[in-house]
């Protein structure tokens, strides 16, 4: 029987966002630092 | 406990206190949707991936600050960051258009140089000619003021100096040759368009 070359519908309407989008937005998570000091809040990237 | 069960309140609560992984669980519980729901708004792959990235780091952003308010509406309070993301997103996209030169679309068709063609051309010196026939049908002190002015550029100071007369005779004079020359493009029925 002839072999069928078809991509998988359910893969390619899928709407998601790229691995590479959800690791970027982990990773800054995990290095975003926001101290408090005398009431002012700073936000610092620890990479 | 499964992570399924977790309600996105209790996931909040953790992530605030430290627990990076309920991100993770939040993010991959409502990034379909989300996603989706930005791309039915921009129609664009790279776009939406964009305006999602912003949503989540202003919610990371918000989150870790302790600037949010837990009222059980995690998601819907997310879908309106990204809806104004949006809203954004189109506000600079008017100030500055983007083109795709894809499909049939060809950016270079409504380019032009400005330089007319050769029928823009002859219609154009044909209501030079025009014109320049009315104003010959002047009188003489309106069609004087006038060629000073349009033609010759020359201020209505220097036209009040050069004929003696003051400048309000000078810009009377100038008003009275236009509405003749509308005058006459009526009598004679003239098209002066290009």
């Amino acid at each position: 029987m002839a072999k069928l070359y078809i991509e998988n519908p359910s893969d390619s309407n899928t709407l998601k966002p790229k691995t590479e989008t959800i690791n970027f937005l982990l990773n800054y998570s995990k290095a975003l630092n926001v101290s408090v000091y005398k009431g002012h809040k700073f936000e610092s990237l620890i990479n | 406990m499964n992570s399924q069960s977790i309600s996105d309140a209790t996931l909040v609560s953790q992530y605030i206190q430290g627990d990076e992984p309920s991100l993770s669980i939040l993010i991959k519980r409502h990034q379909q949707r989300l996603y989706s729901f930005i791309y039915s708004k921009v129609y664009d792959r790279d776009v939406t991936e964009d305006v999602f990235q912003d949503t989540f780091i202003k919610v990371i952003r918000t989150l870790k600050r302790g600037n949010y308010n837990e009222e059980g509406k995690f998601l819907p309070w997310v879908m309106r960051i990204a809806h104004n993301l949006v809203i954004d997103h189109f506000r600079k996209n008017n100030r500055m258009p983007k083109f795709n030169n894809s499909g049939d679309f060809d950016i270079f068709s409504v380019l032009s140089d400005g330089a007319l063609n050769a029928e823009g051309e002859l219609v154009k010196s044909q209501i030079v000619h025009d014109v320049r026939a009315m104003v010959e049908e002047l009188p003489e002190e309106q069609k004087s003021v006038l060629v000073m002015r349009m033609y010759n550029d020359m201020s209505f100071k220097e036209i009040s100096e050069n004929t003696g007369v003051s400048i309000n005779t000078a810009l009377g004079r100038m008003r009275y040759a236009l509405i003749n020359l509308r005058k006459l493009i009526e009598k004679h029925n003239i098209v002066l368009t290009n």
